[in-house]
């Protein structure tokens, strides 16, 4: 079995994602050239207006859809050639949270210890752990079929952080929380950040992004329109009457979307 | 005309709008291309259904109402009827528990009974339409070689949708007044199941214990039946009479059948509203597991898969009916191997084919489930295990109910007779890998919750299923009485699921 342990000896690689001219098609290119590349131990926020292609981009990436063309690395490893190794170093959360109604906490946990290949001592600690944390202690062992939508995202996320994984790719992760379990998810995050985790999040929450990360990237319509710490962004997007020097991150994603609608 | 808003008729409209196309997505799975091609389909299912029809009851057209047909007809006219009710009890509950549109309709000032009369008026409605097409070819049959007096069957027909409608929905309402409306999902489910089976089940065993042998017709033709049936002047073949054309019957059954329902809708829709609330409260509850013991278990990805799929399968009672539901027909072949026992009879060949077809059913339905049927899809997608690994998985949990099921049948069976048994074994393990190598190649991605719809998303996947379970189990059957013989059976069966693959989306 391989725990987080065994993997902790191999030396992180400096990029934790790199993604190189990736595309997507549906009807229309979804993910169209798409380069990116976030270090090891860094907290990206990625943004973009609705089908700009974030999802798909990061659907990509958890080994979900296979893309058209281009390249993923997931720490260091090839992530189209070795799909296995990739997602072994990865966790995946989506808005709609993945859970089973007719399982507990605790046997959600197991049973994505059991698919990460967790020692079970060592997954049975983490669980404790982490439902102590995310306050799910009182409800480890009734079914998740009552549970709020706050509730389930903590399961969720529970579930993600069990296997100890380097990289967290998390799709919308605060969508429809109240302010209670969104504060305490963004405290587990930071925590993961703390850690030496990288952490890849998409959210139409504006604040989170500005607060939390340290770099941003803004994609429209499937490219990379821009990247870097909110400093740089508001440079970039200054060049634009619309965004001021002490514009906060809505008003400079704005004047960069609408820079490049115009461009196109 | 334009219908005033809120009023029963504007009801009546939004309602028959809904079914319409909830209709035409059942026929087309969802795809408006493909409305030409069922309706071809169903033309030729009708025109087939008419061949089949002159077969069966042909030879009726010209019977007059004399005991015997008498009890033919109402006998088939129960069957269909426990049928309907079975139908209507599961409309009922849906339209209890689905909260698709409840909650809108409750938060608006519109009146609640005007919507819920509608909606049972519409649940009869549906039950009617629903019989007609398979009650059609028959009575056309009946039409053309006996005359327009068999017109009376078709109005029979609409009495026994507003009867079983109105049974259904007074059923319903009493188990959710003596139950409660937490465990009224689970029991009206089944309920309706054993009705629509009972009968069926109930004929076979009693021609069993009395005769020997699993035909109904050997109960239904009955010296002792006979005898013991009311006077051809009775009130209890009063539906039969009208089917057969006796024009004041018919009124009568018509006009108390109507009656029945219209005094229903008038009890029951002030209070459907009140019933649909308590309902919403459901589920709420927590369900705790405080006996399970804390300590994870060493466990390989299969294994975690395999035994989730039990524990949700388990924990699921409505699931769990659903799947096991076919398996009380499995009740009348257990009857017949307990009395064969010993015996050294022909019965041991009955039980081969019957056994055979329900692990096919069963194998088709838990396959969905497993594989289908994921309600973390992305979860497992995500997992470091290869995709192979966790089909493999799945299947494995499927063929081990398959196996807690069948083996306790066939381990009796072996004692009695072991080559039957060796051939059982053999159909059931064949007629499993078909059924489930055919859900896999259908595979969709759909919540645990769609299982009843789960026919929606392939008809192609439906019959096939049915189709090879039939082929393994008429093999089987050939195969106990000889095992060349059986060669040209199985090559159809595996034609069929050989077909299916080359159709199948995984294929094309």
């Amino acid at each position: 079995m391989i725990s987080f342990r065994d993997m902790q000896h191999f030396p992180p690689p400096a990029f934790a994602l790199e993604l190189h001219n990736l595309v997507k098609r549906f009807d229309r290119p979804a993910v169209d050239g798409l380069d990116l590349n976030v270090r090891a131990g860094e907290f990206y926020a990625l943004l973009g207006p609705n089908g700009a292609g974030k999802t798909t981009t990061l659907r990509m990436i958890a080994g979900l859809l296979r893309p058209d063309a281009g390249t993923i690395r997931v720490a260091g490893i090839d992530a189209l050639a070795d799909p296995v190794a990739a997602k072994r170093v990865m966790a995946w959360i989506s808005d709609e949270p993945m859970i089973y109604d007719k399982l507990t906490p605790q046997e959600y946990l197991e049973f994505v210890a059991g698919l990460w290949c967790v020692e079970p001592a060592l997954a049975e600690r983490r669980a404790r752990e982490l439902l102590n944390w995310l306050e799910l202690a009182a409800h480890a062992q009734q079914r998740c079929e009552g549970f709020s939508k706050g509730m389930r995202q903590k399961v969720a996320l529970a579930g993600a952080l069990v296997h100890e994984p380097r990289v967290i790719i998390l799709d919308e992760p605060l969508t429809g929380l109240d302010a209670g379990s969104a504060r305490q998810v963004k405290s587990v995050l930071r925590e993961r950040v703390r850690d030496g985790g990288t952490i890849i999040m998409t959210t139409h929450i504006l604040e989170v992004a500005e607060r939390m990360a340290d770099r941003i990237g803004v994609i429209a319509h499937g490219k990379l329109i821009a990247e870097g710490t909110l400093e740089e962004l508001r440079l970039r997007a200054g060049k634009n009457a619309s965004a001021s020097d002490n514009a906060s991150l809505e008003d400079t994603f704005l004047a960069l979307v609408a820079e490049r609608a115009e461009a196109a | 005309m334009i219908a005033r808003p809120g009023s029963a008729v504007w009801f009546a409209r939004h309602e028959s709008r809904l079914a319409w196309r909830d209709w035409l997505a059942m026929m087309t799975a969802g795809r408006r291309e493909r409305l030409q091609r069922a309706v071809i389909a169903i033309a030729i299912f009708v025109i087939f259904m008419h061949f089949v029809a002159y077969w069966m009851v042909g030879r009726y057209a010209d019977a007059t109402p004399d005991k015997a047909t008498l009890i033919t007809i109402t006998a088939s006219v129960l069957l269909s009827w426990l049928l309907m009710i079975s139908q209507a009890m599961e409309s009922t509950t849906r339209a209890f528990y689905s909260r698709s549109d409840l909650d809108l309709i409750l938060a608006s000032p519109a009146a609640v009974e005007k919507v819920f009369a509608v909606r049972i008026g519409t649940v009869a409605l549906m039950m009617t339409m629903m019989a007609l097409p398979l009650a059609a070819p028959f009575i056309d049959v009946l039409i053309a070689l006996g005359g327009w007096r068999w017109m009376g069957a078709y109005g029979l027909i609409l009495a026994m949708g507003a009867a079983a409608t109105a049974l259904a929905v007074g059923l319903t309402v009493a188990l959710f007044r003596t139950i409660g409306a937490k465990r009224t999902r689970l029991v009206a489910q089944v309920v309706a199941a054993v009705i629509g089976a009972a009968f069926v089940i109930g004929l076979q065993v009693a021609a069993i214990l009395c005769y020997g042998t699993l035909s109904r017709v050997s109960v239904l033709q009955s010296e002792t039946l006979l005898a013991l049936a009311p006077d051809v002047s009775s009130i209890f073949w009063w539906p039969a009479r009208a089917a057969m054309g006796d024009g004041a019957a018919l009124v009568a059954v018509l006009a108390m059948s109507l009656a029945i329902l219209a005094a229903v809708i008038v009890v029951v829709a002030p209070r459907f509203g009140e019933y649909a609330v308590t309902a919403a409260g459901v589920g709420a509850l927590p369900v705790s597991h405080a006996r399970r013991p804390a300590a994870f278990r060493a466990m390989s990805p299969r294994r975690a898969l395999r035994l989730k799929e039990w524990i949700l399968l388990r924990r699921d009672p409505w699931l769990m009916s659903q799947t096991l539901m076919q398996m009380l027909y499995l009740i009348p072949p257990a009857v017949l191997l307990w009395r064969s026992f010993n015996a050294g009879n022909a019965a041991y060949q009955l039980l081969v084919p019957i056994l055979v077809m329900a692990a096919g059913q069963l194998a088709g339905g838990l396959a969905w489930l497993a594989i289908s049927g994921e309600d973390a899809p992305d979860l497992v997608a995500s997992a470091p295990i290869p995709t192979g690994f966790i089909v493999r998985a799945k299947i494995e949990a499927v063929l081990g109910v398959i196996v807690m099921v069948f083996a306790p049948l066939v381990a009796v069976l072996a004692i009695a007779s072991p080559w039957h048994a060796l051939i059982t074994t053999g159909g059931i393990v064949i007629a499993a890998a078909a059924a489930t190598s055919i859900q896999l190649w259908f595979r969709t991605q759909a919540k645990r919750s769609q299982f009843r719809r789960r026919q929606v998303s392939s008809r192609l996947a439906t019959f096939a299923e049915a189709f090879s379970s039939i082929g393994w189990a008429a093999t089987a059957a050939v195969a106990a009485i000889n095992i060349w013989l059986a060669i040209a059976p199985a090559l159809l069966a595996f034609m069929v699921v050989i077909g299916t693959w080359f159709m199948s989306p995984r294929r094309v």
